[in-house]
């Protein structure tokens, strides 16, 4: 881990004030408090196009975030800049972020999703237990992948558990 | 590596919007309706919880603008801590919430410029919806693109540093503010490294108004007619009749310019605006009590905002609202989508705004709490980056929420968009029998001038597809499309 030269950014999104949305929010927290030199973590309600810049600097971003389809306990996966956007009107897929990144930078990161399901959205802070436990499972395995020794890009690439199709918002 | 699976897009806080174009035996349009489908019942959920929990609480409605309903929540509960009605705090408290409300204007404001607008004027209703996006612009204007970006990171940065976080911000409590502004934090939004200081904003945000103004001038047909409609028009305005986003009195003008409510205190919003019900959407359509359901609905947000006011209190802005003015003779101002040259006039001026405040020493002192004889009952409005946003609470002995009502932007201009969506679909489908990409990105020109928020109009949770029906008069589906 001493020797890592890589920079990574763990980004968890969602409303943590809506019970399982905010599962990436809270696994940046949790990442965020092994205070590795080589991670930065940030959060926000959602990706925006500001993203597009503030990605820029490092090797490997990770975009954590809760779903209403994800399979238990996580997909960890690969993801490539998309140009569609759809009528959604204020925030933006993490595909869509890279997309406008690879426009306005000639670097663009290597990037993933933790996609966490999530089981209830109301207003109501408390995470239902199930999420409670996913979020436990994904920040083991984040924590692990980030204390590798000689830390690469490609361990990431290696650690992927699926190969997905993902429609962006 | 697993099996290759299909996942659906993941989940985000958002409403989700539905119009439906009805035709007679010669399709003729006789009806266009903008529903919106889903509900979930905020105020009832804030029942029982104790008042000081609300400026954080009410982030949880969406995370598109958190930092409006965090304020206009903080301005209801400094009535009920007996700090005043916006002008009792400190001039710490009361200077620091308006840098954080400017700097949120200011990233909203550029948002919906650069990733929304844009598009719709760059590559024009015909444009190919899979590049008619920000990802476009930035394709072919990258300067343009450059520019959005950065303006948004500016405006996250200034409510990172006034409310605390990005994430459900805790800087407005009731009667103040519980941080002041450091020295680096100020001189850095002053002086950082180019391009992130607001001169360069300032520059930008008038290199904005200048890029709408020339494409006018080659567009006007096209910006002065679509979704064009006589509307009433309501905001706050100052108490000497000036823009004022954060703090003021509430006016009303009609079609003509005539202030038909004008120096209303809005504690007392009640004698004056309703909410009526329609069995089509579950949003809540507003309206003047004096003038009625059918002629009491208004518009709100930045072409409302520059239709009641007198003058704008920043330089460069003013100049610009002096153009903007001399467009309609004087007269307010009802075409949709001159909400987008309105938008930019005053994201200039929150770009002045900023600049002013910053440079103001009162920013970096610290009394920051005002006290007072507490009361039961509270109402705090702020103009909203989409328009006039009330909240309004009732506490109980035990200083727990009794009753809260929220009015938000979007759902003031209900019957706007309607008529917007109305607009559009008789001039433009009249005759038609099946929908077009060309048609449903017309419509969304339409709802998109408005800067819809949906989540906070519906309390919903999920997407925000577009999705457009055409049916005949007995109600058969001819023809669907979705978004």
């Amino acid at each position: 881990m001493e020797s890592v030269s890589i920079k990574i950014l763990v980004y968890g999104y969602g409303n943590v004030g809506r019970q399982d949305d905010g599962l990436g929010v809270e696994l940046a927290s949790n990442v965020e408090q092994a205070q590795f030199t080589f991670v930065d973590t940030d959060s926000n309600y959602q990706l925006n196009i500001e993203d597009a810049d503030n990605i820029i600097p490092y090797d490997v971003v990770i975009f954590a975030d809760a779903s209403v389809k994800a399979v238990a306990p996580f997909q960890f996966y690969h993801i490539s800049p998309s140009k569609e956007i759809t009528f959604t009107t204020h925030a933006m897929a993490p595909q869509s972020v890279l997309a406008l990144c690879e426009d306005i930078s000639e670097v663009v990161p290597e990037c993933y999703i933790m996609e966490m399901p999530g089981y209830e959205w109301e207003f109501n802070k408390e995470m239902t237990e199930k999420a409670k436990g996913i979020l436990e499972e994904a920040t083991s395995f984040i924590m692990n992948l980030l204390k590798k020794d000689n830390l690469t890009k490609q361990d990431f690439a290696s650690a992927v558990t699926c190969e997905c199709d993902v429609s962006p918002e | 590596m697993g099996k290759k699976i299909t996942i659906e897009p993941v989940t985000r806080v958002e409403g989700h919007g539905k119009v439906t174009v009805k035709l007679d035996d010669n399709n003729n349009i006789i009806q266009s309706r903008l529903h919106i489908v889903e509900f979930r019942g905020f105020e009832r959920f804030v029942q029982g919880r104790p008042y000081w929990e609300m400026p954080v609480l009410v982030q949880r409605l969406c995370g598109i603008c958190p930092v409006s309903h965090h304020l206009a929540a903080a301005k209801a509960l400094d009535v009920i801590v007996g700090a005043g009605t916006g002008d009792g705090l400190t001039p710490t408290g009361e200077k620091m919430r308006r840098l954080m409300h400017y700097g949120q204007m200011f990233q909203s404001h550029a948002l919906h410029f650069f990733h929304l607008a844009s598009p719709d004027l760059l590559f024009g209703a015909d444009g190919d919806p899979a590049t008619r996006n920000v990802i476009g612009v930035a394709l072919e204007h990258k300067d343009l693109a450059v520019q959005g970006v950065m303006m948004r990171k500016f405006g996250q940065e200034v409510i990172r540093a006034t409310a605390g976080k990005k994430v459900h911000g805790t800087g407005a409590i009731p009667g103040g503010i519980n941080k002041n502004l450091s020295v680096a934090e100020r001189d850095e939004f002053l002086k950082g490294a180019d391009p992130l200081n607001i001169d360069k904003m300032i520059d930008w945000a008038q290199a904005a108004v200048d890029f709408l103004k020339g494409f006018h001038g080659q567009n006007a047909d096209m910006l002065d007619n679509f979704a064009k409609f006589d509307s009433s028009h309501m905001s706050l305005v100052g108490k000497d009749g000036g823009m004022d986003l954060y703090h003021g009195a509430l006016r009303v003008v009609d079609t003509n310019g005539k202030k038909i409510l004008d120096d209303i205190d809005y504690q007392d919003y009640t004698k004056y605006i309703a909410e009526d019900v329609q069995s089509w959407s579950y949003m809540k359509f507003p309206y003047l009590k004096e003038f009625g359901k059918d002629k009491g609905w208004y518009t709100v947000g930045p072409l409302a905002r520059l239709n009641c006011c007198d003058f704008i209190p920043t330089p460069l802005a003013q100049k610009e609202f002096e153009i903007f003015k001399a467009y309609t003779n004087g007269k307010p101002n009802n075409m949709s989508m001159h909400m987008h040259w309105a938008r930019l006039i005053e994201l200039l001026h929150s770009a002045e705004m900023m600049k002013e405040l910053l440079n103001d020493p009162d920013l970096l002192k610290d009394d920051l709490v005002t006290k007072g004889t507490k009361t039961n009952e509270g109402v705090g409005l702020i103009e909203a980056p989409r328009g006039t946003l009330f909240h309004h609470y009732k506490i109980d002995e035990n200083d727990q929420i009794e009753m809260a009502n929220l009015i938000v932007s979007t759902t003031n201009n209900n019957w706007p968009m309607n008529y917007a969506v109305e607009d559009v679909a008789k001039k433009n489908w009249t005759g038609k029998d099946n929908i077009t990409e060309g048609m449903m990105n017309m419509l969304e020109m339409a709802i998109r001038a408005y800067d819809p928020c949906l989540s906070c109009a519906t309390h919903a949770l999920g997407k925000m597809p577009l999705e457009v029906t055409l049916v005949d008069s007995a109600d058969k589906v001819l023809d669907v499309k979705s978004r």
